[in-house]
């Protein structure tokens, strides 16, 4: 069994320790805000907090969050009360067919959690997540105003 | 689930619904304007369509309202991003003056009602404004058609096109309905009466009523014509930026998409396909990978093999595991390099003509060394959503459920009723959101994989994903084609002929193959001349072909389809006889638009909004190009520099001429999607085949526009009363060329092939 805290809850699994924690978040622990993409960590669809840090889990072994604090996107609104940037992402409009963005938000928290105020620069180095609709330009001006909230 | 959202995904379906008044059968759909031109017959009843609940009442297929006064409208498309279940919606709410706040959405179901009557007669070999008898006839046959085999489906940039009539009719219906319902409640002539969002106001007695207390009352009216629509002017929905509905459940993970469909003691279910193009699975041995940790079965389905497990995961390391032979088919040898050769060597054939306007043929015999010659390439591509393909499916005794995300739901239905050899009244399919469609999700392949894996688990939903080296190996790529051009131009520099030979498969046609036992490949196709035929400027003599040259790859509709690679075409093509005259590129154009004054004005205006006169900063260059697609027409400029040898595009201005827009903050968003779908697919796209197979499969080598990448984009959207235009492709289309004639601009070195990333840009230009 590998513990873990999941959203503020401690969660046991019983799977093999390589299983990637993408798969023990959607299939055994039926989360399915987090989204698969390209098993490779190249796409960021499969973004989650690992203690805070932005973290691809597509080729993440759960083994490796043993005793860590997981939070996906289901885990960020507090008590029915959207975080900022989904709020921001509301305002902006930003979704197409909203995909990827489960993981571009998440990406995006963990990025302003430490850096409040990110230049355009310190958004293309931090952020990239593809997202195949192209809403890359409702994407910038969102984490602005999510900054300035 | 979303606050707009109703949905019944993965549970089962009440069966006790209360049917208020079955006499509104009539005003469901046998006055729907056109029910009779698609086959006519009776139409299914609104309740069995909608299954209102008991406190509401179904006043037609569309839509249903609550006492409490919600009104649910029934939305027959697919929403993969364009935000059709928010424009469909507004069309309705607009004739209905409902109050939009108060708006909620719930699926259609698969029925004749829903028909796309749009999309299948833009297949004919007729172009776009071909108002002649025998196209206006082929037309018709083609909508008729449409009605007759129930063509439910999402592409071709058609949902609004299509919808538009049958959703204002639906609403009007409503409206009217509750307003008879109103005057008999209140003894008042129903010509007195108004309504204001939501309700039936009696302006003499000031009294108002909400459409949820006479709802029940209103289904059961029966209307003896359509109501007259309301007139342009007096829109107060239509043509206002809305909120989208779908997307606050896109920010907080609680929409469902195919691949989150979880049913009780579900499987997931892994795939693989052979390894190249037209190989088949020869020999497998379930007993090698039967003792894996989770695994439950191991199949052969359609096109591969399967094997179902308890997790997603532990059936991709089974599937991996497993040692499947094949035989390796009748091209094994195939690649992209020989196709070319092969297409090049068909260029001494006759094609179908399309377009032949005057004597471009004779013209340029006789203009001898005065021809300019050109030939272009473009590539293969993948459609490449983000949410890989996959699909869910369940056999319950002689019942067959699918949760699918599906461009093309009647498809789906027959092809699952075929592939579990059930009639199709016994087949439900329900649409879930779509991670991306772009034309790939029109396929059946998925659908039919997860029906056969449901077969071999009875009871039990198994949902099959693909991975993403599978989805990107096995789609059905934008064909690769080649255009070969002649052109003669008068002393002005001015083109006085023109002839354009194409060469590829037929799109349209190996696409209906897969769908229908009857389907061929070798009639007429509109799609693979969709923008090289019909263009807008004053060209006296032209010639448009199409020699067939069918390839063992599967192909298939890619985000505007023939639009996509012949944009680039025509449009650079224009580019350099503008340059070979020595004139500007936009002057050149707007002279050759002097008798098509709304192309003119949409160049005009993308002209004005990049200051077109003043040009590019030092070191940067424009280029500019126009192109009509899908019922809309879209200008862009596009401004380039070269960043390390490697092109760079800094901003993109985009007007678009879409008719009457619904909403707007939609059309920019998919101008702006289009213009990166097009631009990833010029500067990195391609899918290249050796030795039969091909030799991308992940992101990693298959690149895309990404923040760090990303041009600004402004759009403006020219005020319109045609009627409406599509808005999900039209935005992709003319950016290739803007950036490849906005390269040229910067370097004089003009790339006839795509994508731009593979030219040696270092020995030209700064």
């Amino acid at each position: 069994m590998i513990d873990f805290v999941l959203n503020g809850e401690t969660v046991s699994v019983d799977v093999e320790p390589d299983t990637p924690l993408l798969w023990v978040i959607r299939d055994t622990l039926g989360q399915t805000g987090t989204k698969f993409g390209c098993g490779v960590a190249a796409c960021g669809a499969c973004t989650v907090h690992v203690d805070g840090v932005a973290t691809r889990t597509c080729v993440l072994p759960v083994e490796a969050v043993a005793g860590a604090s997981v939070t996906t996107i289901e885990g960020i609104t507090d008590g029915g009360t959207r975080h900022r940037v989904q709020q921001a992402w509301i305002d902006e409009q930003v979704p197409q067919c909203g995909y990827c963005q489960s993981g571009m938000i998440m990406a995006v928290t963990a990025l302003l959690a430490e850096n409040p105020s990110p230049t355009d620069a310190d958004i293309d180095d931090a952020i990239t997540n593809i997202c195949r609709c192209g809403t890359y330009s409702r994407i910038r001006s969102a984490i602005h105003r999510a900054a300035r909230a | 689930m979303a606050r707009n959202r109703k949905s019944t995904e993965g549970k089962p379906k009440s069966r006790a619904r209360r049917r208020f008044l079955i006499g509104s059968t009539v005003a469901a759909g046998g006055l729907f304007v056109g029910w009779q031109l698609l086959g006519g017959g009776a139409p299914t009843d609104p309740a069995t369509l909608l299954d209102p609940g008991a406190d509401e009442a179904a006043l037609n297929a569309w839509v249903k309202i609550a006492r409490d006064g919600t009104v649910t409208i029934a939305v027959p498309r697919s929403e993969m991003g364009q935000g059709i279940h928010t424009a469909l919606p507004m069309i309705l709410a607009e004739e209905l003056d409902a109050d939009f706040d108060r708006v909620e959405i719930i699926d259609a179901k698969v029925d004749r009602i829903y028909v796309n009557d749009v999309m299948l007669p833009e297949g004919f070999p007729f172009g776009p404004h071909d108002e002649s008898f025998i196209a206006r006839q082929a037309r018709a046959t083609g909508r008729w058609l449409s009605g007759v085999i129930a063509v439910q489906a999402t592409g071709g940039s058609t949902s609004v096109r299509a919808g538009w009539q049958p959703m204002r009719e639906a609403g009007a219906m409503a409206r009217e309905m509750l307003k008879q319902a109103a005057a008999t409640r209140l003894g008042t002539p129903v010509a007195s009466l108004k309504t204001e969002r939501g309700e039936v106001v009696d302006p003499a007695s000031g009294r108002r009523i909400g459409y949820g207390e006479l709802a029940a009352d209103a289904a059961g009216v029966k209307l003896a014509e359509v109501p007259p629509l309301r007139a342009p002017s007096q829109f107060r929905i239509i043509g206002q930026p809305k909120q989208r509905l779908d997307i606050p459940a896109k920010v907080d993970g609680t929409a469902t998409f195919g691949i989150d469909v979880r049913l009780p003691d579900m499987l997931f279910a892994a795939v693989k396909h052979p390894p190249v193009v037209g190989a088949s699975v020869t020999r497998f041995d379930p007993a090698q990978v039967q003792r894996m940790p989770g695994v439950v079965k191991t199949v052969a389905v359609p096109g591969g093999v399967a094997v179902i497990a308890d997790s997603t995961w532990r059936a991709k390391q089974a599937i991996d595991a497993l040692d499947i032979e094949y035989d390796l088919g009748e091209t094994p040898d195939f690649s992209t390099d020989a196709l070319f050769d092969s297409y090049e060597a068909a260029l001494s054939e006759d094609g179908f003509g399309y377009q032949d306007d005057g004597e471009a043929v004779e013209m340029l015999e006789a203009a001898g060394s005065n021809v300019l010659e050109m030939t272009y390439r473009t590539p293969f591509l993948a459609h490449a959503p983000m949410e890989p393909m996959n699909c869910t499916a369940r056999m319950d005794g002689d019942r067959l459920e699918v949760w699918a995300p599906t461009q093309a739901p009647s498809v789906s239905r027959w092809i699952a009723a075929g592939q579990a050899d059930m009639d199709e009244d016994r087949v439900t399919i329900n649409v879930t959101y779509l991670g991306g469609g772009f034309g790939r999700r029109g396929e059946p392949d998925f659908i039919r994989q997860a029906v056969a894996c449901a077969m071999a688990v009875p009871g039990r939903g198994v949902q099959v994903v693909w991975s993403r080296e599978e989805d990107i190996r096995q789609d059905t790529y934008r064909p690769a084609t080649l255009a070969h051009f002649r052109v003669t131009t008068d002393g002005e520099g001015y083109p006085v002929a023109w002839a354009n030979k194409l060469v590829g498969p037929s799109t349209s046609g190996q696409a209906t193959m897969r769908y229908i036992p009857f389907g061929s490949d070798s009639g007429p196709d509109r799609t693979t001349v969709d923008g090289a035929a019909w263009l807008p400027y004053a060209i006296p003599n032209m010639r448009v072909e199409h020699i067939l040259s069918r390839v063992p790859v599967r192909i298939g509709f890619w985000r505007s389809v023939g639009h996509s690679q012949n944009a680039f075409y025509s449009e650079a093509v224009i580019d350099e006889l503008a340059h070979a005259a020595g004139k500007d590129p936009y002057a050149y154009r707007m002279h050759l638009l002097a008798d098509s004054p709304r192309y003119a004005r949409v160049l005009q205006t993308v002209a004005r909004m990049a200051d077109w006169e003043a040009g590019a900063p030092a070191g940067r260059a424009r280029g500019i190009a126009l192109h009509e697609s899908f019922g809309s027409i879209v200008a862009q400029v596009a401004e380039v520099s070269l960043d390390d040898g490697q092109p760079r595009v800094h901003r993109v201005w985009c007007a678009v001429d879409a008719g009457i827009v619904i909403n707007p903050d939609t059309i920019v968003a998919q101008m702006q999607g289009g213009i990166v779908y097009g631009l990833t697919a010029a500067l990195y796209g391609e899918i290249t085949f050796a030795d039969g197979a091909p030799q991308q499969s992940n992101f990693p080598d298959y690149e895309m526009i990404r923040l760090s990448t990303m041009p600004t984009i402004e759009t403006e959207i020219i005020a319109s009363t045609e009627a409406p235009g599509g808005a999900g492709e039209p935005g992709t289309p003319p950016i290739a060329p803007a950036v490849t004639n906005a390269l040229f601009a910067l370097t004089g070195q003009r790339a006839r092939e795509l994508p731009l990333s593979r030219h040696d840009w270092t020995t030209t230009g700064s």
